[in-house]
């Protein structure tokens, strides 16, 4: 007795638990133990992704994670990914030099919601190593600048050199267009910028809490404590979108691992409104 | 250029307060321009004085042998600096240097201890209005400490 | 229902062995139960000799024994420790192999071709858990291709429950023990005394063309009224109940409930009640090579919330206590499985029940999780 008719499966569907070879381009160091890959395809069409979306990313012989993608979604055959190493598998990949073949297989989750900031102010709060998943909705949203109201960049890191893509953000910093503040935790001379949590700088940033959407990636505690600030200055949780972590083995909603509370964040997320993600982010363990 | 007690009540820290407590406060300050680089509070000398930012950054900061300087905090139009002088000993216990130009509202201490003191009403209005900075800047070096961007290990 | 009874026949002994030739002629790996270190697992078997007549079971929180009955029934058992979860869904799979050399990756990810396998005895509680295995690895975005292949060339020989097991629960949870779909052929035991007789009713094409060639005979309406008897009778002696609130609701919005702790200090986190659970889906996926590091193969593996690495994010576990590990399984199972496939996660079995080695009872926990409040 076959399963129930509601389950049709397309005979030419690729397994999806299969990762398409690909090869580092070139590497470079971003931070203490961060590597971006730009990846090269052999000429294989790699799928459209959305800004906010995953990779499993595969170190043959060691295994597999997930790394969100930190390219521009307008060029998705140019796959970046931006790495810590952190773990075996990590610290593997972020080894891998020109030239070395790895496994792709994504792309997998739902990303920003970018379609809901068109003429809204966007205020994006980044922690760490969090402005790689935020990079691609960046791009994207200043490729339709017009379309926008106020866009803002918060970032806090540990320290000065914990800071990513430094050369862009100096770009950005000298667009009219875009309200760019960094902030370290922790700093010494001749740091001359920001001291203190991301979160301070958001009593000063300029945005309509009434009007705007928030896009949050970092340390979920981090995040925890930013939302609940952009919430005290009037934003709807609603608004406010986190891209959570938890262990992802799969992609596909199947292995089970990324649970946090009834969601299977590499389907269901990994980015979530405030909204749905405050209640279960006060359970410890959870 | 505005009169100071204007001044005074377009800073939040003091947003709503009333005539009398600003005819109070506008008694006890005065305007100030500090260079970039020069100190407006330094560790460990009697704290007389609160600023309240209006132009420029200035960084909290302490000195420490063979780490260089440490920067703890960074604070700019809008915010207050200094809040020793609300408890004994009466004593900074950071440098505050200014990165830039500052401009800023310079309000004597004492004038404002001795004024509270002296009305009640008038200092539970002071005490309401700089505990809420306390508790966010207990709760910035509370996330601070948490070392949240570190790998945890 | 009025097509089952149009095709109920009976046969005897005789034609179940006729119905395992029939399969077996028709290219059908059999997998029936049969008695294997004191148990009743799921076994390839040839021949109606190997199932486990005469056998019965006793189980309650903790245990589980097989015994000699006092008939001399075919199906007089209840569920053993495995699930058909296992051979549908294999506890290792390989995904793929690699080869690895002079900088370039070779993938090979031939997909294994089983011989169709036809299942013999699937009680009602298992239908539903096939069915619920259905949503999970065929109602997403990515279906697995080697599960669909398995389940869509499976052959299902449904038993009706004559036993309820001193764990058996699925009356309140609706999922038994009368079978009702997702079969092609059905039995019903018919009586405890001298030679086993079966109500058979099919509910496929495929199930009919097979029953044509068996020896058989019309049933009588008074057999058809004892089939449902039988039923009855099991529906009427199941050994536990889920409490009669609504549990989903209560577990959603209790997860700091004291009850969890005394839970924490009975678990062992040992995993055997996600082994032995029929639905229980979750998987890791490992990779190993070769001492070259030339060859490497990712496979597929159960895995089980109760392990500390489970929920592991760099940093650690998401879930180092086992309070939160079993509030996880428990809470999945029964509360958010809804949300994520649309179906319960529990079918009312009590292997996790049978099999906990400290007894712990999930009825018992969920009743005592609704009862009180947290607060």
């Amino acid at each position: 007795m076959a399963p129930a008719a509601e389950f049709p499966v397309s005979q030419t569907a690729p397994e999806p638990l299969l990762p398409r070879v690909v090869c580092v381009h070139r590497r470079r160091r971003d931070a203490p133990r961060v590597w971006t890959l730009e990846l090269q395809t052999a000429g294989e069409p790699q799928p459209p992704f959305a800004a906010g979306q995953f990779n499993m990313l595969t170190a043959f012989g060691v295994g597999e994670v997930p790394i969100s993608f930190s390219g521009d979604p307008a060029a998705p055959q140019r796959l970046v990914h931006t790495v810590r190493a952190v773990g075996a598998v990590s610290e593997a990949l972020v080894r891998l030099e020109a030239g070395a073949p790895l496994g792709v297989r994504g792309p997998y989750g739902k990303g920003w919601p970018l379609e809901a900031a068109d003429g809204r102010d966007v205020l994006l709060v980044a922690g760490g190593l969090g402005l790689a998943p935020l990079r691609p909705a960046l791009y994207q949203l200043l490729a339709q600048r017009e379309r926008h109201g106020r866009i803002t960049l918060l970032y806090g890191t540990r320290s000065p050199r914990d800071i990513l893509f430094r050369r862009e953000l100096a770009a950005w910093g000298t667009r009219g267009d875009l309200a760019l503040e960094v902030t370290v935790d922790h700093a010494t001379t001749p740091w001359q910028g920001h001291v203190g949590v991301v979160t301070a700088l958001i009593a000063h940033a300029r945005f309509d809490p009434q009007r705007t959407l928030a896009l949050l990636c970092g340390p979920e505690i981090m995040m925890r404590f930013t939302a609940e600030a952009l919430c005290a200055a009037g934003v709807a949780p609603e608004a406010i979108h986190l891209s959570m972590e938890r262990s992802m083995k799969c992609g596909v909603g199947t292995c089970g691992h990324c649970q946090f509370g009834g969601f299977l964040l590499c389907r269901d997320g990994p980015v979530l409104p405030y909204a749905l993600l405050r209640a279960p982010l006060r359970v410890r363990e959870l | 250029m505005q009169p100071l007690a204007q001044i005074i009540a377009q800073h939040p820290v003091f947003s709503g307060i009333s005539a009398a407590s600003l005819q109070l406060i506008s008694g006890c300050a005065r305007n100030v321009c500090i260079d970039p680089g020069q100190f407006l509070l330094r560790h460990g000398e009697p704290a007389h004085t609160l600023y309240l930012l209006r132009h420029g950054h200035v960084v909290l900061e302490i000195a420490a042998a063979g780490r260089g300087t440490l920067a703890v905090q960074t604070l700019g139009p809008g915010e207050l600096v200094g809040l020793s002088w609300l408890l004994p000993p009466y004593q900074w216990s950071y440098d505050v240097r200014a990165l830039e130009l500052v401009r800023a509202v310079q309000i004597d201490a004492d004038c404002l201890r001795r004024k509270s003191e002296a009305d009640h009403d008038f200092g539970y209005d002071m005490m309401k209005r700089f505990m809420p900075v306390l508790v966010q800047r207990l709760q910035a070096t509370r996330l601070q400490l948490l070392d949240v961007y570190g790998t945890g290990r | 229902m009025s097509r089952q009874t149009q095709c109920a026949h009976v046969i005897d002994l005789e034609g179940l062995q006729q119905l395992l030739d029939a399969l077996r002629e028709r290219g059908y790996r059999t997998l029936g139960p049969t008695v294997r270190d004191g148990a009743i697992a799921y076994e390839d078997i040839a021949s109606v000799e190997e199932l486990p007549r005469g056998w019965t079971d006793e189980q309650s929180p903790g245990a589980y024994r097989l015994r000699p009955s006092d008939t001399d029934t075919v199906f007089g058992f209840a569920v053993g420790p495995q699930s058909w979860k296992r051979p549908l869904f294999p506890s290792h799979q390989i995904l793929w192999r690699a080869g690895v050399a002079g900088g370039k990756v070779q993938l090979d990810s031939e997909p294994h071709i089983d011989a169709p396998l036809a299942l013999i005895g699937v009680r009602a509680c298992e239908l539903s858990a096939l069915a619920i295995q259905d949503r999970v690895w065929l109602g997403g975005a990515a279906p697995d291709a080697e599960y669909r292949a398995r389940r869509a060339d499976a052959f299902i020989v449904a038993v009706n429950c004559a036993h309820a097991g001193g764990n058996c629960f699925c009356v309140s949870m609706h999922t038994g023990p009368e079978v009702t779909s997702g079969y092609d052929l059905a039995l019903t035991e018919l009586g405890t005394e001298g030679e086993p007789t079966f109500l058979v009713t099919c509910a496929t094409e495929a199930g009919a063309a097979v029953l044509e060639t068996l020896t058989r005979r019309a049933a009588r309406d008074d057999e058809i009224a004892a089939a449902q008897a039988v039923v009855a009778h099991t529906a009427a002696s199941m050994g536990r109940a889920m409490p009669e609130t609504d549990w989903v609701s209560r577990l959603l919005v209790s997860p700091e409930h004291p009850r969890w702790n005394a839970l924490a200090d009975r678990c062992l986190a040992c995993g055997n009640c996600t082994m032995v659970c029929p639905t229980c889906f979750c998987t890791n996926l490992e990779d190993t090579s070769d001492l070259s590091g030339l060859q490497v193969t990712r496979t597929r593996r159960w895995d089980s919330c109760f392990s500390v690495d489970f929920a592991y994010v760099h940093g650690g576990s998401v879930r180092p206590s086992i309070r939160a590990r079993y509030r996880q399984w428990i809470t999945h199972k029964l509360a958010t499985w809804p949300q994520q496939f649309g179906t319960s996660g529990c079918v009312g079995c009590g292997r996790c029940i049978s099999w906990c080695p400290v007894g712990i009872d999930l009825t018992e926990e969920v009743a005592a999780l609704c009862a009180e409040t947290p607060d």
